[in-house]
């Protein structure tokens, strides 16, 4: 590989590291009597490219590097961290974690050894290594297919971000692990405008791969994608209010699950039993019909990994079966305390945050209903299409979730386009109340960033359509005018 | 510990340094930002220490223009080789980018210096004393207040105490140089409580200050907390209808960080705001006055020069409901032929937008208990959810919770709501304003009434 970019802590860097070194660290940070350690060494470099006003108008690189350094002891860590490899900088770090434990006798770690890790990221050339050039070409493809189109367009803009972010992990356990994790992600976004009234539109998507992406998604299909929903939303009504049955569509919905269901599963919040999942494993807790995953092992797709932020291999973890809960997402720390093997959920925003269990793909399975049936079903609802974002109270699972397009359905037909339609509910109750799932599971294209305690990290979600039997629609039009 | 001065010295040599080189690269503009920061934050839970985190870190920003051309690159890499990707990267980004005809520094002649800065008291050297120790002891006592103050919290999510000091440095080939630091103090108590059908309640209440002896008393803070924990326990849906709502303060600051968007110069040409072509309209009730005002002292918001350099300044965004401002940095108003009214900001990789200072909703002289003594039937909303905004229309909605409004007085909790309205008729539906202003955030606004919204609930 002739990356442009390397890691000064890879094997040819400028301060390469070892498992020597990894464990002179380790013993600096467990010196104090910690139970345990881990050291957390970062490179990752960002670039972004957005086109406006039909010229490339800005170009943004950012390299950020670093060493996080986290002690335990007991439920308490210590974290500490530092932007430079040099030996005595980074012993101070693994000192000043160290403290936490202070007053107990030194503890010699296991010595560390690299762990063999799975390869899920199909680049064969990473986007930051491609020729400006052809990411500019690509923007301006998006820009002008969206300008051809249609004259009710008045402002187009496209981005592109690229990444890698590189790291090595070795904890006390003896556990070494590197991983370089590509990412990229493509956005359109056109206002269209007619007598006086201006609506958005906006489509993107990417992962963990190269430029081949836009073989399959061209930027003239997301442009296409992007002008038809601000066209779709100027003939918007005004959406109902109440509770109806609501059909959700295959791939972007599974955001839904993902603040719904998946935060609720994570495991700190079952430990600290402040999630409204707490002590119900083997208990019902969604339609029968329902099989939840987090699988961090899909190729190229947002949310995977190879190696979690602890050094620890995440796979497929069936978080539902058929309605019934199996198992929450776990982290070092939590696994402990559940007395159950780590399933590689611990992921950190960068090296200057402590792990915790995050989600990777989240997916409710598919099911055997064809789509159209399920939307003939409805005599009266609404067809949730695309997805603004949503947000969870954990400790209830109330959340809300707010629709970029969505339309009524009427006697079986989706109608009118609708604006401004939130959705409000509970996780389990809406999860009970799941009576039909289509045929056509998606994975969403890759745009969804997960926000928790300040820290932001990349997933993926999935799902088939789904119909939830009752949901409060947030619009403002009362039923019967 | 160095003092803020000699900091200071280091970032601004460093910041002029790259920026020279960078001219000697080839870059007609260049513009350097340097940044430096160290903090301190714990958490306790359950009555023992859950985290103890400290670390500081420096990061250099540079943002150069070849002809009209321009771009921008980061890193927290400060050595040598890291200086030297930093602005080759530039200027190979900049020769990648297209000429912009808007784009540039401001006139030197708007360039502000030393001498007409005024000191807003944002640096408190107590707060960089702080010992973990002591925040410790803070957040424990918060959480046990909390604990203490009602039987029915079981359950906490943790208190946190943090604080924080930064410096920054701009310098820039046009011939401003300056420097400016702040710390930063803060607490926050998370109880949890047992409701009805298996579902919790969380609850949290925070204080935040510039200064060390500004901040709120821990028990007072956990207290708060508490009550504001158990006060959900019993929620329930209302059925759908219209009625008033009133926002508190907390609430009130979100729907007024929703507008403040939309008044940001680079919304408005980019006709990304519903606000395009509104200044000398009405745009809110009359009881609404809104100010940007960075020169407050020891605000969160405050600064005494601009991301450009501008001389800060207070601004007049609307009176009396009517819009007179919009908040612009050079670019933004050079695409309104308009001038910048010193509001840019620099993100620390470079970028340069307009951003709000301390916006501020005026507060009246009602006290918040009579505007809710003065709703016979209404909604006091005390927390929001969700992303339902669309800054192009206006549009709203989103999740709410609080309480039910009867007779004039505080009813049953209520959640899993949403309120609806566009923005546009929200503000102009102002019919109370109450005078419980605080200066915790940036955006801040007393608790007001809104005659009239859509509630979507069972």
């Amino acid at each position: 590989m002739t990356a442009r970019y390397h890691a000064p802590f890879a094997a040819q860097g400028s301060h390469s590291i070892d498992a020597d070194i990894a464990n002179r660290l380790l013993m600096v940070a467990l010196s104090q009597g910690g139970d345990y350690a881990d050291l957390f060494f970062e490179y990752s470099v960002s670039g972004s490219y957005v086109y406006d006003e039909q010229i490339l108008k800005s170009a943004q690189r950012a390299v950020s590097m670093g060493l996080g350094v986290r002690v335990m002891k007991g439920d308490a860590t210590g974290y500490a961290y530092c932007e430079d490899f040099s030996l005595d900088v980074m012993k101070h770090a693994a000192d000043t974690a160290a403290r936490i434990a202070a007053g107990g006798q030194p503890v010699a770690p296991i010595k560390v050894s690299i762990r063999d890790t799975p390869s899920r990221y199909p680049v064969s050339l990473e986007s930051l290594d491609v020729d400006g050039e052809a990411k500019k070409a690509i923007l301006e493809r998006a820009d002008r297919a969206a300008r051809a189109s249609e004259p009710r367009v008045i402002r187009v803009d496209a981005s592109f971000a690229e990444s890698v972010r590189e790291i090595l992990i070795a904890n006390s356990l003896g556990h070494m692990a590197r991983d370089r994790q590509p990412l990229i992600r493509f956005g359109v976004r056109v206002i269209a405008e007619e007598d006086g009234n201006r609506q958005s539109g906006s489509s993107g998507g990417g992962g963990r791969l190269g430029l081949e992406y836009f073989e399959d998604r061209t930027p003239e299909w997301h442009a296409e994608q992007a002008v038809q929903q601000a066209l779709v939303m100027l003939d918007a009504r005004e959406a109902p209010a109440g509770e109806m049955d609501v059909v959700l569509a295959p791939g972007d919905s599974g955001i839904l699950l993902h603040e719904a269901v998946g935060h609720g599963l994570e495991a700190d919040f079952n430990r600290k039993k402040t999630s409204n999942y707490t002590d119900q494993l083997g208990q019902r807790v969604a339609s029968e019909l329902c099989t939840v995953v987090d699988d961090a092992s899909l190729r190229g797709s947002r949310g995977s990994i190879n190696v979690d932020d602890e050094g620890q291999l995440p796979s497929r973890s069936v978080l539902i079966e058929a309605g019934v809960l199996r198992g929450y997402m776990q982290d070092l720390h939590s696994a402990e305390f559940f007395k159950t093997s780590p399933d590689g959920h611990g992921r950190r925003q960068s090296f200057r945050s402590h792990p915790m269990p995050r989600m990777t793909n989240t997916m409710l399975l598919g099911g055997t209903d064809a789509p159209e049936d399920v939307i003939r079903s409805v005599t009266r609802g609404v067809y949730a299409k695309k997805f603004g974002g949503g947000q969870v109270d954990i400790s209830n699972g109330d959340f809300v979730f707010s629709l970029t397009e969505g339309y009524l359905i009427e006697d079986g037909k989706v109608t009118a386009p609708l604006k401004g339609v939130n959705l409000i509910g509970n996780g389990p109750e809406s999860m009970r109340k799941v009576v039909m799932l289509g045929h056509d599971f998606e994975v969403s294209d890759g745009i969804w960033t997960c926000g928790k305690e300040g820290q932001s990290v990349p997933v993926g979600v999935g799902c088939p359509t789904i119909k939830i039997a009752s949901m409060t629609v947030g619009g403002t039009q009362m039923a019967g005018r | 510990m160095i003092t803020a001065e000699e900091e200071a010295e280091t970032l601004l040599e460093l910041g002029s340094s790259v920026m020279e080189r960078a001219v000697e690269a080839g870059a007609d503009v260049a513009e350097v930002g340097v940044h430096s920061g160290s903090h301190l934050s714990v958490k306790v839970r359950m009555g023992k220490p859950e985290l103890v985190e400290e670390a500081g870190s420096r990061a250099l920003g540079l943002r150069v223009m070849v002809g009209q051309r321009v771009a921008s690159t980061y890193t927290s890499d400060l050595s040598e080789s890291g200086q030297r990707s930093l602005i080759e990267d530039a200027l190979e980004l900049a020769r990648l980018s297209e000429a912009d005809p808007f784009a540039g520094p401001p006139d030197a002649s708007d360039l502000s210096s030393k001498s007409q800065w005024k000191d807003l008291d944002t640096f408190d050297e107590a707060v960089s004393g702080i010992s973990a120790d002591e925040a410790l002891h803070r957040a424990l006592e918060g959480e046990r207040a909390a604990f203490d103050f009602d039987p029915r919290i079981r359950n906490s999510e943790g208190a946190s105490f943090t604080r924080a000091r930064g410096m920054s440095a701009l310098v820039t080939s046009g011939g401003f140089v300056g420097s400016d630091f702040g710390t930063y103090a803060s607490i926050v108590v998370n109880p949890v409580a047992d409701d009805e059908g298996g579902k919790k309640r969380s609850g949290y209440h925070w204080s935040a200050a510039r200064h060390y002896a500004d901040l709120e008393e821990s028990r007072a803070v956990g207290e708060e907390a508490a009550r504001r924990t158990v006060a959900q326990l019993g929620s329930r849906k209302l059925p759908t209808q219209e009625l008033p709502v009133v926002f508190d303060r907390d609430a009130a600051r979100s729907i007024l960080g929703l507008f403040a968007g939309c008044v940001l110069g680079g919304s408005v040409w980019r006709k990304s705001s519903y606000l395009v072509d509104r200044v000398g309209t009405r745009v809110a009730s009359d009881l609404v006055d809104i100010v940007d005002d960075p020169l407050l002292p020891r605000a969160p918001g405050s600064r005494a020069f601009d991301g450009e350099g501008l001389l800060s300044r207070r601004n007049v965004v609307v009176e009396s409901g009517v819009l007179k401002n919009y908040l612009m940095d050079t670019y933004s108003a050079r695409k309104l032929r308009l001038k910048s009214t010193g509001s840019a900001s620099r993100s620390p990789s470079g970028g340069i937008s307009a951003s709000s200072s301390n916006l501020i909703l005026k507060a009246s002289t009602r006290s918040r208990d009579e505007v809710i003594a003065d709703t016979e039937h209404g909604l006091y909303v005390t927390g929001m959810m969700g992303f339902g905004f669309n800054a192009v229309t206006g549009d709203f909605s989103r999740g709410a919770s609080g309480f039910l409004i009867e007779d004039g007085k505080l009813s049953h909790p209520v959640s899993e709501v949403t309120i609806s309205l566009n923005l546009d008729q929200i503000l102009q539906r102002i019919d109370a304003v109450a005078n419980d202003l605080d200066q915790r955030t940036a955006i801040a606004s007393p608790t007001f009434r809104v005659s009239s919204m859509t509630l979507a609930g069972s």
